[in-house]
């Protein structure tokens, strides 16, 4: 790459990359715990995706009954840990909180189940449940991912006999090698793959399936499959200069910095990121946190439209983020390497089938901005050529179709669930996923008998 | 898993938590609600003589955000009539065999109406009966509750009515209403009670009305005093309890009653000697959904220190319990602050300054001013270490080295007598003690 940003310290790279909601103190933890109204049928339970008995488990931090609280957690959340650190509760469970409604400050729900999952982990993930006797059935799992591992978890309690094949070197899925430094780090994910092994699942890393494995096998071997296998597939810009030296998609990127040796990712001293998501958001701000002097993002449409959240917007506008808004790329420039992106801007028209605005380019309005790096972030999707070998997949608008009660495919003997079927939604979601599904399984298998 | 089950005075439940004869055990659909839930036993609210209930029952004291750390009430006992009370008590016990069901009875003190009602409540197949000689208010006019549970020989004479024809265990539940708990609870003995239940709620008057001037609540502009309970009676109720669970002559089971919310108060209860709790408040306040905590919490802390059953726990703080007379006056610890986890509020310095024995000095220190505890001057009474808001900043340090020990009592079959300050002053200084 040319033109790169000069390395920091490490003290450096630690003070940019350090948590953004450290932890509570025991003290802080009890205030915090004690303010909870306890609410009944609360508003905060309805509004997480797997329903945890919030106040219940808050009320246990107050009374001191520390495992009771995380047993409260996990039997309705296998990812609680990833969950407690990345999920995005502005929009869930303490946007609901009923302080909203009283004009004082939710409940900080995400840091006070922080505080029990981290208590739970420090202890050395004592039991808590007791898997039932095997019932001499098996389930094999695509992917480690949240969905994949909330499966196994629930299924494995069930007494299941369940194998889950993972293509990387390490569970977790994108838990692992995705979210944010500063919000988690990838130790949590695998001490949750970890607690589902202690339930007695097998993860088999390394296994790609389609590959080491061939999906004949799996067919033969279980039961039922369940596929949590995300999104794999990058979606290109389709542009002159995609080819570039200098140019990488968002999760190639961000999974380099997650793996943390920070000192070894080069950034430009310039950095693009095209799209404005929240992986957009990631890679942008975590570029900055490496030493990019200039870090901007190019979005077709305005503010208004895009997917990021309003908490990742302000988190990149306090980073000092530029935002091209109604922008579009239209060629990377350069020799051999990045040196300019020529943009074209945008106008929005009428609404288009997902309900957004579309954009259109507005004619001789080309200019072109000096860069040294360009992210692509405008989206993934699943892997089409695997999917391609499930016998009659039904897929919905470029995702895996389910039944959205048992989460079973098309295909009997296939379930899914997680990315690959909503087109990447949270970990959240995954992880209810995963649950549901496993009761899906259970049902097929059962009634099968 | 630890075993939670308890027999209280013949009465057994699989947890010790039963609710306590409140309106949240008014009828066969709360009481078996509550058992769904998981409440261990249930004291029936109190059956008995025709009451009608005003409007505006409750009042409140909150504090600093805190809803009812205190709740008062002028409720009478069940205004629902005796047969109905005795019908759903009858199928609730059907239906609930392994937990506790206890009908609370208050009748007017009649020997012959007293053998009545306790026949036909052992004819409802429930486990025991607890006798109200509590409320204190409503009826203890009428010559009940509290007018019975304050005269030692009325409870002697009715709980005698009561068991010579029960056939089941029989508790009385005591008024906290009077100087001296033991008085009434070796009546209970004398009667031939099984247990003794206690507290009852306490005499108050909740508040007044800066606008309106009325009493809070207000029963159409007139008001009087209620019964107290909750978490503010819970320091009261713990002395009552070990008051009993420690006097020679009483030695009956205990079901401990007043200001529990959590599995952590209950066992406070447990140490100081009491089988099963009961529970009002925390319900009316949360409802019945709080014992999944309960009996959790407390499970949990018996499997951590090792406790197979709560026989194992049951009175380990009764040793404890000493008069002052008999304590150390040679024992002494000195305040001292952990600067790392100051916080320079500055309470401390004040509380000392102005209200204790003025030995913390406030040293300038980075802008900030640092309290610094002069320890010589320390008389280590343990102010500044209850005001600190941060945990572990302030700790009472022992630094007597342990070698000798003296009391009170032993002190003054030393010293002459009459005892002059003189000869105290004596003893004080050869010890180090400077009083200032
Ligand atoms: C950069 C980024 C940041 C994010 N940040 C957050 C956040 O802060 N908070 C939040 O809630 N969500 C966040 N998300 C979204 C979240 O990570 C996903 O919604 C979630 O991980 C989806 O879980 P999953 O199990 O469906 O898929 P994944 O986590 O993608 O896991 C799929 C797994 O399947 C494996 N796999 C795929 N194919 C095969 C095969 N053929 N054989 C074997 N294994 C296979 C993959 O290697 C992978 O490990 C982020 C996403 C990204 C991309
Ligand atoms: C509204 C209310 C009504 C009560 N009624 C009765 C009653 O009928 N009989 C009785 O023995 N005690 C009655 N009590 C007292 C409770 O049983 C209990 O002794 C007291 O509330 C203390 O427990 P707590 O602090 O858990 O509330 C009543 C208490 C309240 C708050
Ligand atoms: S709690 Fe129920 S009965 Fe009591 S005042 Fe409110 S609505 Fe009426
Ligand atoms: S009260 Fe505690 S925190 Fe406050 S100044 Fe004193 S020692 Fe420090």
């Amino acid at each position: 790459m040319n033109n790169l940003a000069p390395k920091l310290t490490s003290e450096e790279y630690e003070k940019n990359f350090a948590e953004i909601h450290p932890p509570f103190t025991p003290n802080s933890a009890a205030a915090e715990a004690n303010r909870c109204l306890y609410c009944f049928d609360s508003p905060c339970m309805k509004a997480c995706p797997t329903h945890i008995d919030i106040s219940t488990f808050i009320k246990k931090i107050a009374s001191g009954n520390l495992k009771g609280s995380a047993k409260t957690i996990l039997s309705a959340n296998w990812i609680a840990l990833t969950c407690a650190k990345a999920c995005p509760v502005e929009v869930l469970c303490e946007g609901a909180c009923v302080y909203n409604a009283r004009g004082e400050d939710p409940i900080q729900i995400g840091r006070l189940q922080r505080y029990v999952m981290d208590w739970y982990v420090e202890r050395g993930m004592p039991p808590i449940f007791t898997p039932a006797p095997k019932n001499g059935k098996s389930v094999g799992i695509v992917g480690a991912g949240p969905a994949g591992i909330a499966c196994a978890a629930e299924l494995s309690l069930m007494g299941y006999g369940v194998t889950v094949y993972e293509a990387k070197s390490e569970p977790g899925g994108l838990d692992t090698w995705g979210i944010a430094p500063y919000k988690m780090k990838r130790e949590d994910s695998l001490n949750e793959a970890k607690m589902v092994e202690r339930l007695g699942a097998t993860i088999k890393t390394g296994m790609r399936v389609g590959d080491n494995i061939s999906l004949d096998d799996l067919i033969r071997k279980h039961d039922a499959i369940f596929l949590g296998v995300g999104l794999r597939t990058p979606t290109r810009l389709r542009i002159p200069g995609e080819e570039l030296a200098g140019v990488h998609d968002a999760l190639t990127f961000i999974e380099r910095v997650t793996t943390r040796k920070w000192s070894s990712v080069d950034v430009g001293k310039r950095v693009a990121v095209v799209g404005a998501g929240n992986t957009a958001i990631d890679a942008v701000t975590e570029a900055k946190r490496l030493g990019a002097e200039q870090v901007m993002i190019i979005y077709r449409r305005s503010s208004e439209e895009m997917s990021a959240y309003d908490f990742e917007f302000e988190l990149a506008k306090i980073d000092g983020v530029t935002f091209h808004f109604l922008t579009t790329p239209k060629r990377i420039l350069g020799t051999g390497h990045v040196g300019a992106i020529e943009c074209v801007r945008m106008k929005l028209g009428a609404m288009d089938a997902d309900g957004k605005r579309s954009a259109e380019p507005i004619p001789n309005s080309e200019f072109q901005i000096p860069i040294d790096m360009v992210i692509t972030a405008v989206g993934q999707t699943p892997e089409k050529s695997f999917l391609a070998q499930i016998p009659n997949l039904k897929m919905d608008r470029g995702n895996v179709w389910v039944n959205p009660e048992t989460y079973q495919t098309s295909s009997p003997k296939f379930f899914a669930g997680g990315d690959c079927i909503n087109g990447g939604k949270e970990v959240v979601n995954a992880a209810a996923d995963g649950k549901k599904a496993a009761h899906g399984i259970d049902n097929f298998i059962m009634s099968n008998e | 898993m630890a075993d939670l089950s308890v027999n209280c005075g013949g009465i057994k439940s699989p947890n010790p938590f039963w609710l306590a004869s409140a309106p949240p055990t008014n009828s066969a659909y709360q009481v078996c609600k509550a058992f769904e839930a998981g409440w261990g036993g249930a004291v029936w609210k109190t059956i008995g003589e025709p009451v009608m209930n005003v409007v505006n029952r409750y009042g409140s004291i909150d504090y600093n955000g805190q809803k009812i750390i205190g709740l008062n009430n002028i409720e009478l006992i069940s205004d629902r009539p005796i047969e109905v009370n005795l019908k759903e008590i009858s199928e609730t016990k059907k239906l609930w065999p392994d937990r506790a069901v206890i009908a609370s009875l208050m009748v007017e003190s009649k020997r012959e109406t007293w053998h009545e009602i306790v026949k036909r409540t052992v004819d409802t197949g429930c486990d025991g009966i607890e006798l109200n000689y509590g409320c204190p208010h409503g009826m203890s006019e009428r010559g009940m509750g509290s007018a019975v549970g304050q005269v030692p020989e009325y409870c002697a004479m009715i709980t005698g009515w009561v068991t010579e024809v029960s056939t089941i265990p029989v508790l009385v539940k005591l008024t906290p209403n009077i100087s001296d708990i033991r008085f009434p609870g070796r009546a209970a003995k004398k009667g031939n009670a099984s247990g003794i239940s206690l507290i009852n709620t306490i005499n108050t008057i909740m508040g007044v009305d800066l606008d309106t001037f009325e009493l809070n609540p207000s029963v159409g502009g007139k008001g009087g005093h209620g019964g107290y309970a909750g978490p503010a009676v819970k320091p009261i109720a713990l002395n009552m309890v070990s008051q009993i669970a420690t006097d020679p002559e009483i030695n009956l089971p205990i079901s401990a009653i007043g200001g529990i919310s959590t599995w952590r108060d209950a066992l406070e209860f447990i140490l100081l000697g009491a089988s099963s709790v009961q529970v009002c408040t925390a319900a009316m306040h949360y409802g019945f959904r709080i014992i999944d905590d309960m009996v959790e919490g407390l499970s949990n802390w018996m499997d951590e220190k090792g406790f197979q059953s709560l026989d194992d726990v049951r009175g380990k703080s009764l040793r404890c319990i000493s008069d002052f007379g008999n304590l150390n006056l040679l024992y002494k610890a000195v305040a001292r602050i952990d600067e790392s986890k100051c916080i320079q509020c500055n309470l401390c310095y004040v509380a000392c300054d102005d209200t204790a024995h003025q030995c913390i000095d406030l040293i300038p220190h980075n802008g900030k001013n640092q309290p610094k505890i002069r320890e010589s001057d320390c008389v280590g009474c343990r102010l500044c270490f209850i005001v600190c808001p941060v945990e572990k900043c302030i700790s009472m340090v022992r630094v007597d080295d342990g070698k000798e020990a003296i009391t009170w009592n032993e002190l003054m079959k030393q010293m002459p007598q009459p005892l002059t300050w003189e000869a105290l002053r004596q003893f004080q200084h050869k010890h180090g003690i400077e009083i200032h």
